[in-house]
C-alpha cells in the first residue's frame, strides 16, 4: 500500500495551494460584495486534505505499520562526529493519522461555517466603521478572502506539525501555528473600538507561546546531543538502546530499532538509568538528561497547550472571530501539546519525574480553569476556560501514561468543543441581528450608541424559542462536555479517569472536582443563555443563523452523539487504543474486564447529574431575570477572586511585565538614549572628537598651514620680483656699468683659465 | 734699410690701445651728453684698431689690416644711427641727458 502513503505531501500542499489562490487571485475571485468564491476554494481545499486524510486511514487499515515518505532532505550537517540530518519526511502512522483525521475533519467544517460567519462579521465591521456603499465593497472583497487564506495557512501548518517525522518538522508546524494563531486573533485589528485590544491579545498569545518555545528549543538541543538526531524513531531506538549500552555505541542504532512495545518495569518501581551521558565538558547520568529533555518539552506543551502557567494567553485570544476560536484554540492548535508528549512517550516512559509533572500540572490546570469558568459572564470566555481545563485532563491523561485515553479525549473535545464554539457563534451573531432590529426599527432609535455585548451572558435568555436548531446542537454539546453518558465526552473522560485512579489518586481527585464543576458551569450556561425569558430587547429579537452555519453544527452535533464508538471501554471495541498501538510503544491492551470500572463511572456519572440539578437549581427553576445579580456572588469575595481569573494575569502584570517595562524603559531611556545617543555620540563623538578634530584639521592646519604655505609662495614671488625690479631703473648708465662688469668678469675668469692650463 | 731702425716694440702700442679703451670705457660711464658718450665709444673702437694694426705689422699679416676697414665703416654706419636718434630724442624732450631718459623703469 505504499503507493497510497506516497501521496501524503499533497495534504500539506493542498492547503498551501489555498493559500496562494486566495493570496493571489482572492479579490478577483469576488466580483460582487456577497460573493463567496474564496471561502468556497478554501472550503474545498481542507475537503481534498480531508480526502488525503482518508486515503491514508484507508491504507493504514491494510498496513497499519504506516510508512515513513520521504520528501525532499533540509539540512545535512556534519557536527563534530554526528549528523545533524533533517530530512522533510511525511510520517505516515496511526497516531498520525488521527490528528490528520481530526485536524481535516472539524477544520473543513469550520470553513464552511465560516463563510456564513465571516460574510456576516465583515459586513458588520463595515457598519461599525461608517463604509458608504463602495467602501464597504471593497472592504468586504478585501478582508473574506484574508481570513481563508490564514485559516488554510493554519491547516497547512498543523498538518506540517503532525506529519513530521522528526522534531524539528515538528517545530517548524509548531512555530507556524502560533505566526496563524497570532495573524487570525489580531484579525481585525483596525477595530476602531476594541483594534488595539485585539492585536495586543495576539501579540501576547505570540509572546506567551515564545517561553514555551523557549523550552522546546532548548529540549530540542538536548536531544540532539544526547541521541544525535532529532528523528523520531532514531531517537527512540537510541534511548532504548541506552538503557542497558553505553553513548557511544548507541549512537548510530538505525530508527529501524525503534522500540514498537514497552513492558513496564517489574514491580513498578521508577527504574533510574545511569548510562553516562557525555556533553563535551561533562556528562550527566541518561535519567537526568531525558527528565530535563521531558520537563523542557512540557513547558513548551504548556505553552502550546494554555497549561499552568503560561495559559492566560487563551482568554484573550477569544477576541478573534469565533470561527478562529473554534478551529485553532478548541480542536486543533491547543492539542499539539498533547501530540508532541504522546510521540516522546518513549522518553517519557523513562523519567517517571516528569511524568508526575505532567499530571500534576495538566489536574492543577483542570481544576483551576473549571473553578474560573464558573464564574465568567462572556459566553466565550466560559467556553476558554472550559477548553483550558480540558486539555488539563488531556495533558494529565498522558502524564499518567494514559496515551490513548488522552488522544481519545482530544478527538471528541476536538467535536463537542467546536461545536460549542460554533453554536456559541451563532448566539452571538443572532443577539447581534437582534440588536441591529431594535436599532432599526424599534423605539430606542440610539441603542447602536449604547455599548451592548452581544456575548455577555446577562443580555441572553429565552433563545430556544427564537433559536431552535443552535439550542439543541448547543445542549447536545455540553451534555457530551459535561460527561453524560453515551454521548462521546462521557467514554473519553471516564477513561481519563480510570486511568487517574490507578496511577495517581490527586490527579483523579483533582480531575473529579474539574469534572463535576465541568457540568455546572455548562448546566449554568445553557441555563442562562436560553432558557428562560430575554432578559434585553435584542435577545428578543434574535434571529436563527443560516443554513450554511447550522449545517456544520449539525454535523458536529452527530459526532458528538456517536464519537464514543471510538474507543468503547468493552471488550474488542477499543478501536482507538488498538489503532494507536501501532505507533505509540506505551500504550498497553489493558486486559478484558479491567478496561472499565463501573466504579468510576457511577461516581463521575452522579456527580455531573448532580451539578447539572445544582445549576437548575440556581439558574433554571428561578430564571435570572434582568439586572438581577448571579446567585453565586452571594458568595462575596470568593465570586470576585474566580470572575476576576484568580488575578493571574495581574499577578504576572505586577511581576514580569512590571518590571521587564521598567527594565526596557530604562534601557531605552536611560542607556540608550541618553547615555549612547546623548551623552556618547552627542558629546563625545560629534561634539569632541567630529567637530574638535575637525577644528583642529580646519582652522590651524587647512587655513594656517596649508594656506600658509601657498600664500606664501606667492608673497614670496611678490616680494623677490619687487626687489628685483630695482635693477630695471631705465637709466642707461646703469645698463653700461653692468655690460661693463660682465666684460671684465668673463676676462678675468678666462685668462685665470688660460693661466691655470699653463 | 737695415734694423737699426728703432720700431717700437708691439706692447707698447698694446698698451696704448688699452689705455685708450679704458679712458673710451671711463667716458661711456661717467658722460652724461649722449654725443661725448658716442665719442667715447669711437675712442674704443679707434682702440681697437689700434690693436689690430700693431698686431697686423708684428706678425706681418695683412688681414688685421683688413679688418680696420671693416671697423671703420661699422663705426661710421653706428654713428649715423645713433645721431640720427639723438635727434629725433631732442626733438622730443628738448634735451640730450642720458639721465633723464628713464621712462623704461622697473
Amino acid at each position: 500500500m505504499n503507493g497510497l502513503f506516497s501521496l501524503i505531501p499533497l495534504i500539506v500542499f493542498i492547503p498551501f495551494i489555498g493559500v496562494l489562490i486566495n493570496l493571489f487571485f482572492g479579490r478577483r475571485l469576488m466580483p460582487a460584495r456577497d460573493s463567496i468564491a474564496p471561502g468556497v476554494i478554501a472550503s474545498i481545499m481542507s475537503g481534498g486534505a480531508f480526502v488525503i486524510a482518508v486515503l491514508m486511514w484507508i491504507g493504514l487499515l491494510v498496513n497499519p505499520k504506516g510508512a515513513d515518505v520521504p520528501f525532499l532532505t533540509w539540512m545535512n550537517i556534519p557536527v563534530g562526529n554526528l549528523t545533524f540530518a533533517i530530512p522533510w519526511t511525511f510520517k505516515v502512522d496511526t497516531l498520525s493519522s488521527v490528528m490528520m483525521l481530526v485536524v481535516t475533519g472539524v477544520g473543513t467544517l469550520i470553513h464552511i461555517y465560516a463563510i456564513g460567519y465571516m460574510k456576516g462579521d465583515v459586513e458588520e465591521q463595515a457598519t461599525k466603521r461608517g463604509f458608504s456603499d463602495q467602501e464597504a465593497t471593497d472592504f468586504m472583497r478585501r478582508r473574506f478572502p484574508r481570513f481563508f487564506t490564514y485559516l488554510n495557512l493554519f491547516l497547512g501548518s498543523m498538518l506540517i506539525l503532525v506529519t513530521g517525522n522528526n522534531y524539528l518538522m515538528l517545530f517548524v508546524g509548531w512555530e507556524l501555528v502560533g505566526l496563524c494563531s497570532y495573524l487570525l486573533i489580531g484579525f481585525w485589528f483596525d477595530d476602531p473600538v476594541v483594534g488595539i485590544s485585539n492585536s495586543s491579545a495576539g501579540r501576547k498569545a505570540f509572546v506567551v507561546n515564545r517561553v514555551g518555545d523557549f523550552g522546546m528549543v532548548v529540549a530540542l538541543a538536548l536531544t540532539f546531543w544526547t541521541f544525535g538526531s532529532l528523528q523520531f524513531n532514531e531517537v527512540f531506538a537510541r534511548a532504548e538502546c541506552m538503557k542497558t549500552k553505553s553513548q557511544a555505541e548507541c549512537l548510530t542504532v538505525g530508527g529501524d530499532q525503534a522500540p514498537t512495545e514497552v513492558t513496564p518495569a517489574e514491580g513498578g518501581a521508577a527504574v533510574s538509568y545511569n548510562t553516562p551521558v557525555s556533553f563535551g565538558g561533562f556528562s550527566a547520568p541518561l535519567s537526568a538528561v531525558v527528565t530535563a529533555i521531558t520537563m523542557l518539552m512540557l513547558l513548551g506543551a504548556t505553552g502550546k497547550s494554555a497549561q499552568i502557567p503560561l495559559f492566560v494567553w487563551l482568554p484573550d485570544a477569544m477576541a478573534g472571530p469565533t470561527p478562529v476560536s473554534a478551529l485553532i484554540h478548541a480542536a486543533t492548535m491547543v492539542t499539539a501539546g498533547i501530540y508532541m508528549i504522546t510521540r516522546s512517550n518513549v522518553l517519557f516512559s523513562m523519567a517517571p519525574a516528569s511524568g508526575n509533572l505532567v499530571a500534576i500540572v495538566g489536574a492543577l490546570t483542570a481544576f483551576v480553569a473549571a473553578t474560573i469558568a464558573v464564574a465568567q459572564f462572556d459566553i466565550k470566555k466560559v467556553l476558554a476556560y472550559s477548553t483550558i481545563s480540558q486539555l488539563g485532563f488531556m495533558v494529565s491523561a498522558v502524564g499518567v501514561g494514559g496515551y490513548a485515553a488522552g488522544i481519545f479525549h482530544l478527538a471528541t473535545h476536538a467535536f463537542f468543543k467546536a461545536l460549542l464554539f460554533l453554536a456559541a457563534g451563532s448566539v452571538i451573531h443572532g443577539m447581534e441581528h437582534g440588536h441591529h432590529a431594535v436599532s432599526h426599527h424599534g423605539h430606542d432609535e440610539h441603542a447602536e450608541e449604547h455599548a451592548f455585548d452581544p456575548q455577555d451572558m446577562r443580555n441572553m435568555g429565552g433563545l430556544k424559542d427564537r433559536m431552535p436548531i443552535t439550542t439543541w446542537v448547543y445542549i447536545i454539546g455540553a451534555l457530551a462536555l459535561a460527561g453524560i453518558v453515551p454521548l462521546a465526552g462521557f467514554w473519553s473522560k471516564d477513561e481519563i479517569l480510570l486511568d487517574a485512579s490507578r496511577e495517581n489518586f490527586l490527579v483523579y481527585i483533582l480531575l473529579t472536582l474539574a469534572a463535576f464543576m465541568t457540568a455546572f458551569y455548562m448546566g449554568r450556561q445553557v441555563f442562562m443563555v436560553f432558557f428562560g425569558s430575554p432578559r434585553t430587547e435584542p435577545a428578543a429579537h434574535a434571529a436563527e443563523s443560516p443554513s450554511v452555519m447550522t449545517t456544520p453544527l449539525i454535523v458536529l452535533a452527530v459526532l458528538a452523539v456517536i464519537g464514543g464508538a471510538m474507543n468503547l471501554p468493552f471488550g474488542s471495541l477499543n478501536f482507538l487504543t488498538v489503532w494507536l498501538h501501532n505507533s505509540v510503544a506505551n500504550i498497553r491492551i489493558p486486559a478484558p474486564g479491567k478496561d472499565f470500572s463501573i466504579v468510576v463511572a457511577l461516581i463521575s456519572t452522579v456527580l455531573a447529574l448532580a451539578a447539572i440539578g445544582a445549576s437548575y437549581l440556581l439558574y433554571g427553576q428561578k430564571p435570572l431575570s434582568e439586572g438581577q445579580p448571579d446567585p453565586l456572588a452571594a458568595t462575596g469575595p470568593l465570586f470576585t477572586f474566580l470572575n476576576h481569573k484568580w488575578y493571574w494575569d495581574e499577578f504576572y502584570a505586577a511581576v514580569i511585565v512590571g518590571p521587564y517595562k521598567a527594565i526596557s524603559a530604562f534601557l531605552a531611556n536611560v542607556v540608550d538614549w541618553q547615555f549612547w545617543h546623548n551623552y556618547v555620540h552627542e558629546t563625545l563623538i560629534t561634539q569632541g572628537l567630529y567637530i574638535g578634530i575637525s577644528g583642529i584639521l580646519s582652522q590651524p592646519i587647512d587655513k594656517g598651514l596649508i594656506d600658509g604655505t601657498f600664500d606664501g609662495i606667492g608673497k614670496l614671488v611678490r616680494s623677490s620680483s619687487g626687489e628685483l625690479r630695482r635693477t630695471q631703473t631705465g637709466y642707461v648708465r646703469n645698463y653700461a656699468l653692468a655690460v661693463a662688469l660682465g666684460v671684465v668678469l668673463i676676462l678675468a675668469s678666462v685668462m685665470v683659465f688660460l693661466f691655470r692650463a699653463r | 734699410m737695415d734694423e737699426t731702425l728703432f720700431l717700437a716694440p708691439t706692447s707698447f702700442y698694446v698698451v696704448l690701445s688699452a689705455i685708450l679703451f679704458s679712458l673710451g670705457v671711463a667716458g661711456v660711464l661717467m658722460r652724461r651728453n649722449a654725443i661725448l658718450i658716442f665719442m667715447s665709444v669711437e675712442l674704443m673702437l679707434n682702440s681697437a684698431n689700434l690693436a689690430f694694426v700693431a698686431f697686423a705689422r708684428s706678425f706681418q699679416d695683412v688681414g688685421g689690416q683688413v679688418f680696420v676697414f671693416f671697423v671703420m665703416t661699422v663705426a661710421a654706419a653706428e654713428v649715423a644711427v645713433g645721431l640720427a636718434l639723438i635727434v629725433a630724442i631732442f626733438r622730443t624732450k628738448k634735451s640730450i641727458d642720458i639721465d633723464e631718459l628713464h621712462n623704461l623703469e622697473g
